[in-house]
């Protein structure tokens, strides 16, 4: 449906950078219209709270004609395995989860990065049991963390809309073929309406051409035919060890040569608000929000106070941080799990890293008000005073 | 695929292995070769270090030669014993996850369906029975419910062999395996039941001592996956190595199974039985 009415055109910058129409729509609307412009072969879905709208509009999607196939499969598993399926029969896929489906599948994460695979899925991330829960927390972000998938966090439906067409033009290079993660944090971003700027409905995606793959598809059209198609080295033996342990390396180093694309088609990993501060808050996902407005109530009391929104989780935009981090006397974290794998992560990036406080933590359904982030911030100055200095 | 794709040019030839120029002069590719004409020509498996007598590489050596097109035919297997001689055949060999076979089929033979559409790309699990009955059995079921256009064969060796012979849900009742030290106290699982209750259009039981049989099996499960949905076939493949039996005895051991619990057996809906007498024209297969 997209490929007919969009020859002659630049459909890549008309997306990206083109003249867009105001949308006040869920983020779960806005996956669909993502979804309806990326030109997917196929998707296939099953329901979980609250990614489940999503992927119903995806298959509205199917129903008419934007999308050649698509159904419900029986678990999540089976999902990310039949994805895994369709991808290597050389085309383009789709699919989402939530949470407790996240880990169900966890399995599959690994093989979609070990077998080149530039499939996208969104993540609207929820808790996972046990206490059960279904409201927002993101920490299945953590726990994927080295599946080998590329990780992007969306702050909005905005950015959500906008990283999953950034995700295929990234996944798709020819020097990176790695699955990518969208992940937006559940219900803040999914149930929730916001105005959005969208491209128009006729410009879509150039079709995947499996052509450009790294590793040769999987048809019976592309030679070598005497091959295992995965990294299969079950012997215990040094040269299988060796080959398996560089074909890890390779997967490591496609993640690295991600970073430039994700600086051409999102304009950087990181973004920084108010550059040379002496306080900064770090966040990732709908934390990035929440500190804004906690930023402005700093701002007003006259604090030195910047924001950095971390966009990409991986590759992680470790030399940025430090670089922006630099003059900063203090790192305030504030997230939306209670493992705090973000704090971790920037901990292990930047130096004097007694600067990072990982809080506050907010998870199980609890929200994060501005003043909590701002109360963290004024507790780490006074301790910092007492202790001569943070 | 064109035969074409794998003919290397005339001056290039002699850098490649031998056993890749046999396979372009005189493999299977586009002709009308089976069973009954293996030492005749080049066989799309090759070398495996499968244990002496082993079931299963006989299982996967005779389904292979039996395969209608070769040359268009993707297997989708799951880590066990059967994926060393799958891994070392002249087709695309994919497993993954254990379990994951007939998912991983279904969404493969629906993108080869978008992307070749007046092409049959034959997909075929082939796995052993811990992979389809135990942590696949949902997977598999549910392929069949959606009715899926691919065949899947179970390589039975009633047991776990790659991890050292432990109780799988195919093993016989009573049968001492590890993680089973009093005896299995449950039947096999009746998959082969099963798959005619949820929806297989066609299934046979055999073993690897009726060679002829199963050859016409796969045949008819491949041809009729294109058509009309899944089939199922079902391959005693005893192992001599957690068995402890004897590797020259295997033969034996899967004759005696054909005369007891693995006897010959084939179901089919009314269409299914209407293209096979179309396809053979009610000819009978009979063993020696």
């Amino acid at each position: 449906m997209c490929s007919e009415k969009q020859k002659n055109r630049d459909t890549v910058a008309e997306l990206l950078h083109g003249l867009r129409n105001k949308a006040f729509i869920t983020g779960s609307e806005a996956v669909a219209e993502a979804v309806k412009r990326a030109n997917v072969d196929m998707a296939i879905a099953y329901p979980i709270t609250p990614q489940s709208e999503s992927m119903h509009l995806v298959g509205e999607l199917f129903a008419k004609g934007y999308i050649r196939d698509y159904y419900r499969a029986e678990n999540e598993f089976a999902v990310m395995a039949a994805v895994h399926g369709a991808a290597l029969g050389g085309g383009r896929v789709f699919t989402a989860t939530s949470g407790p489906g996240t880990l169900r599948a966890m399995e599959m994460f690994p093989v979609w990065a070990g077998a080149r695979q530039p499939i996208v899925c969104a993540f609207m991330c929820r808790g996972v049991s046990l206490p059960p829960s279904i409201q927002p927390e993101n920490i299945e972000m953590g726990m994927l963390l080295d599946t080998g998938m590329l990780m992007l966090h969306a702050e909005n439906g905005q950015d959500f809309f906008d990283m999953i067409l950034q995700a295929y033009l990234i996944a798709e290079q020819p020097d990176v073929h790695l699955p990518v993660g969208v992940f937006a944090d559940g219900f803040f971003v999914t149930h929730t309406r916001e105005e959005m700027l969208l491209p128009p409905e006729d410009c879509c995606l150039p079709p995947y051409d499996p052509g450009f793959a790294p590793v040769p598809v999987f048809d019976m059209e592309t030679p070598p035919m005497r091959i295992t198609r995965d990294p299969l080295l079950n012997k215990s033996n040094f040269i299988s060890g060796s080959a398996n342990a560089s074909w890890h390396q390779e997967v490591l180093a496609a993640a690295e040569r991600a970073r430039k694309h994700i600086a051409h088609f999102m304009g950087g990993l990181l973004e920084v608000e108010n550059p040379g501060a002496k306080i900064f808050i770090a966040a990732s996902g709908t934390a990035v929000s929440q500190s804004r407005e906690a930023l402005r109530m700093m701002q007003a009391e006259g604090m030195d106070a910047g924001l950095i929104k971390i966009k990409s989780i991986r590759p992680f935009p470790a030399s940025e941080l430090s670089k922006a981090l630099e003059a900063a006397d203090l790192v305030v974290v504030p997230e939306f799990n209670a493992g705090g794998w973000l704090a971790r992560e920037i901990r292990a990036s930047i130096d004097r890293n007694h600067r990072v406080i990982g809080a506050p933590r907010v998870f199980g359904g609890m929200t994060m008000p501005p003043w909590l982030i701002v109360e963290e911030v004024k507790k780490a100055l006074g301790a910092g005073q007492n202790r001569g200095g943070c | 695929m064109s035969k074409k794709i794998i003919t290397p040019v005339a001056s290039l030839a002699h850098i490649l292995p031998e056993d890749y120029r046999d396979l372009v002069d005189r493999g299977p590719h586009g002709k009308s070769v089976g069973i009954k004409d293996l030492g005749s020509f080049k066989e799309i498996t090759e070398e495996h270090p499968h244990c002496a007598g082993c079931g299963v590489s006989l299982g996967v050596r005779l389904a292979l030669a039996a395969l209608p097109a070769p040359e268009d035919t993707l297997v989708v297997g799951t880590p066990g014993c059967s994926f060393f001689a799958l891994s070392q055949t002249a087709l695309n060999y994919s497993n993954t996850a254990f379990g994951n076979q007939n998912s991983v089929a279904s969404g493969l033979k629906r993108m080869l369906s978008i992307r070749y559409p007046d092409k049959d790309k034959d997909v075929v699990v082939m796995a052993g029975d811990g992979g389809i009955a135990d942590i696949g059995l949902d997977m598999t079921l549910h392929s069949w419910f959606r009715g899926e256009k691919i065949s899947t064969i179970m390589l039975d060796n009633e047991v776990y062999g790659n991890t050292g012979g432990q109780e799988s849900g195919m093993s016989p009742e009573g049968q001492v395996l590890h993680m089973a030290p009093k005896g299995k106290n449950f039947k096999k699982i009746p998959v082969f039941e099963m798959a005619r209750t949820a929806g297989c259009v066609y299934g046979a039981k055999v073993t690897i001592a009726s060679p002829k049989r199963l050859g016409m099996a796969v045949n008819r499960a491949i041809l009729l996956a294109r058509e009309l949905g899944p089939t199922y076939i079902q391959i005693y493949t005893p192992c001599p190595t957690n068995m402890k039996f004897s590797p020259a005895d295997t033969l034996r051991i899967a004759k005696e199974a054909g005369r007891a619990h693995y006897a010959f057996e084939e179901f089919m809906t009314e269409e299914a039985a209407g293209r096979i007498a179309a396809m053979e024209g009610g000819q009978e297969v009979q063993e020696d």
